[in-house]
């Protein structure tokens, strides 16, 4: 038994060292520490941990697994709840999921259950994949290569279905590839995590962007079901004057620049703007990978957001790597105006001070404007972090598929649409949430489409 | 021919290419999927090879028996140069589409087809779906001389008059595409007119058809990424609203479209771009 208090601590890249490199910050366990910290699990009878885990991984069996250094019975566990636990282990916000509801969290901290997955499945590395199960005869085909279509790709495979996933980009992983950094979440983790489902059966397609190059139409004709993952949609802008000004992005761009199209690299053949003094607005894990992100292409960056510090929805420890990189914050900041030049190049954003009132829906204090705070925070360039709106394509292209007032597709506790046979989840349905609650969606849509095709 | 209904590429293969003009290039890919579904005004996103950058370009022919689609391009940048450089039997990363909403051509009868420089490669099966339909079709096409023509014969063969310009008088009659266009809308009225080419082109049509009061539409080209609705780099100001070409056009009202704007933004990477063009030229010698 290990009775710190404190959660065995993980090396890190010095922020001096990470503010130049895209490399991954944090360096993980070594099988010592990782044996160490399983001995802070308790194994509790009742597991709330669990509960707190969108894909109810039974996560005191693969801790006491580690704590045996059975590193490959502790994956065993894991995959079989989570398709991809190397991503999860990085992405998760444990603070609000399973580590919230540990015991050892009463007094002290809780265990470090995400840490321990990270490390489970990257001892798993090359260790080659379990075979493919025998198919069951059924297809399903799923739209989009992202946690959620992941996620259902790889429950089905595992029942034994024969998957199909279509991907528009030309990379898989959606926004893990497109979204997240490496420094947060490297690229050859995805592709590991993908060639897993390949082992598995499952085959990708890119380049097939749904509604245009095939239909939904089609799709049902050829697949058994459809599941619909396609994500999070436009990117929103705050609709003030100089936000189409030169040096104006979304986080969605001015991430795929550098995310998807490397462009952080020397030799890039795709651009990326490089603000020295970069205003990011929002608050989300998006605006501090943006911020990030701009840091380490050489700005100076301020991260505006129009409630407190306690409001702030990122991953806590996103926040604290973001501080400790220099990003530096204003608080109860809103933007008002784009400032610029006579070539429309930003040259600032003028922004009023924000006061917090009653909760509102959200739970969360309303901010308000107040009276005459007008000020400008000098920038060359600014980012928006304020979420997306659904994407328009599917809806447009696929009759009777029923939307919400926002265009969000209309899916059941299952992820059943109106459509018969078609399924969806993860933000097309939800709006912009995290990773895991698209792979919860997409591993529920599975069981669902299992048990209406084995009803057949 | 039998194609298999998921046509996962590795590569996309180029079965034709040919030099319209000195720096203007037909190619011609298979990619069936595409082929069954593309529509005139529709675009593709291409990657040259895995470490390029995502382009778009328009759809500027198709063929649905064979599976193929063609597109038509200016090498005036790192990547089309690149691409201008492959030949026949070679091919490319990625070829992604067919994007955008296909041009809204129900109920035209007479319609005035304006294309200059490069843009009339998009014109071309814009002008052919009309005159396939029975519209009274009125090319217009503006180049900057007699050497840079490209299409005169495909263009003359789907129109029911067909004018041409150049800057310099070499071929046809000297001047821009305005000159004409606004001759004709003296004389008669149309339908719609449908403007392709460089922005500053597309805007001078606007405002030569706006006292008018002819219904103009314009194909915008900006710069995209994924080009599906998901990074927002494509948008521009309709009507005092952002809308994003990718989804939500590239075909818009003409005489709502911010111009001004669409020009600065399609400028944010000059210096990028003269930088990698010169990388090319050098490689390419």
């Amino acid at each position: 038994m290990n009775n710190s208090p404190k959660k065995t601590p993980m090396a890190m890249q010095t922020p001096e060292a990470r503010c130049r490199n895209f490399s991954e910050v944090a360096l993980g366990y070594s099988p010592e520490e990782a044996v160490s910290e399983a001995q802070r699990c308790l194994n509790c009878k009742n597991h709330p941990c669990t509960e707190g885990c969108p894909v109810s991984v039974s996560i005191p069996a693969f801790i006491s697994r580690v704590r045996e250094r059975d590193f490959g019975g502790a994956y065993d566990v894991l995959s079989a709840s989570t398709s991809l636990p190397a991503v999860c282990g990085r992405v998760c916000p444990q603070e609000s999921q399973c580590e919230k509801f540990c015991v050892r969290g009463g007094k002290g901290e809780p265990v470090a259950i995400g840490r321990l997955e990270r490390f489970v499945a990257d001892a798993h590395a090359g260790r080659g994949s379990s075979p493919a199960p025998a198919t069951n005869g059924h297809k399903v085909s799923v739209v989009g290569s992202g946690p959620a279509g992941l996620s259902c790709a790889g429950t089905l495979a595992r029942m034994g279905y024969k998957v199909t996933v279509f991907e528009a980009l030309h990379a898989l992983g959606g926004v893990l590839v497109y979204g997240i950094p490496a420094f947060r979440l490297p690229k050859d983790i995805v592709a590991r995590e993908i060639e897993e489902l390949r082992a598995l059966g499952v085959e990708f397609v890119t380049d097939a962007v749904i509604g245009r190059t095939y239909t939904v139409s089609e799709l049902k004709e050829d697949f058994d079901a459809v599941f619909l993952g396609t994500g999070a949609g436009l990117p929103i802008f705050p609709g003030i004057k100089g936000e189409n000004a030169k040096g104006v992005f979304s986080a969605n761009e001015y991430l795929t620049r550098v995310n998807l199209m490397k462009a952080y690299e020397e030799n890039s053949e795709t651009p990326v703007f490089r603000g020295k003094q970069v205003a990011v607005v929002g608050g989300g894990n998006v605006a501090m990978d943006a911020a990030r992100t701009a840091r380490r292409l050489g700005g100076d960056v301020t991260v505006l957001y129009r409630r407190s510090e306690a409001e702030l929805p990122a991953r806590k420890e996103e926040i604290a790597h973001a501080k400790e990189e220099g990003v530096a914050f204003r608080w109860l900041t809103a933007p008002k105006e784009i400032l610029t030049d006579a070539e429309e190049n930003v040259t600032g954003v003028l922004c009023v001070r924000m006061e917090l009132g009653a909760p509102d829906a959200s739970g969360r204090c309303r901010p308000t404007e107040v009276e005459g705070s007008d000020h400008t925070v000098q920038a060359d360039m600014v980012i928006f972090a304020l979420g997306t709106s659904p994407n328009p394509l599917l809806k447009r292209t696929t009759e009777g598929l029923a939307t919400g007032a926002h265009g969000e597709i209309v899916a059941d506790g299952d992820g059943k649409t109106s459509l018969d046979k078609v399924y969806a989840g993860g933000d097309a349905v939800t709006g912009s949430a995290t990773v895991i609650l698209a792979m919860g969606a997409g591993k529920r849509a599975a069981e669902a489409i299992d048990r209406e095709l084995r009803e057949i | 021919m039998f194609f298999p209904l998921y046509y996962n590429n590795v590569m996309v293969s180029i079965l034709k290419r040919q030099n319209l003009n000195e720096t203007v290039v037909r190619m011609t890919f298979l990619a069936p999927p595409i082929a069954r579904h593309a529509q005139a005004g529709q675009f593709v996103i291409l990657r040259v090879d895995e470490s390029g950058e995502r382009i778009p370009l328009t759809v500027a022919g198709f063929d649905r028996e064979r599976g193929t689609v063609d597109v038509i391009f200016q090498t005036v940048g790192g990547t089309t140069m690149q691409l201008g450089a492959k030949n026949e039997g070679e091919s490319i990363a990625d070829l992604a589409g067919p994007l955008g909403n296909p041009t809204v051509l129900d109920g035209l009868k007479k319609v005035a087809v304006v294309g200059g420089g490069a843009g009339c490669a998009i014109a071309l099966p814009v002008a052919k779906e009309l005159f396939r339909r029975g519209a009274d079709v009125t090319v217009i096409a503006g180049f900057r001389s007699r050497a840079l023509v490209i299409l005169e014969e495909d263009l003359r063969a789907c129109s029911s008059r067909f004018l041409l310009a150049t800057d310099d008088g070499s071929a046809g009659e000297k001047g821009n595409v305005c000159i004409p266009l606004k001759r004709l809308l003296e004389e008669e009225t149309f339908d719609e007119v449908i403007a392709i080419g460089p922005l500053v082109m597309m805007k001078y049509v606007a405002e030569t058809t706006r006292p008018y009061g002819v219904k103009t539409v314009a194909s915008m080209d900006p710069i995209m990424i994924d080009g599906t609705g998901m990074c927002g780099c494509c948008r521009l100001t309709v009507g005092g609203k952002t809308k994003f070409a990718c989804v939500d056009g590239p075909e818009f009202d003409a005489h709502l479209v911010d111009f001004d704007e669409a020009i600065r933004r399609s400028r944010i990477y000059t210096d990028f771009e003269a930088r990698k063009r010169e990388e090319h030229c050098r490689l390419l010698r």
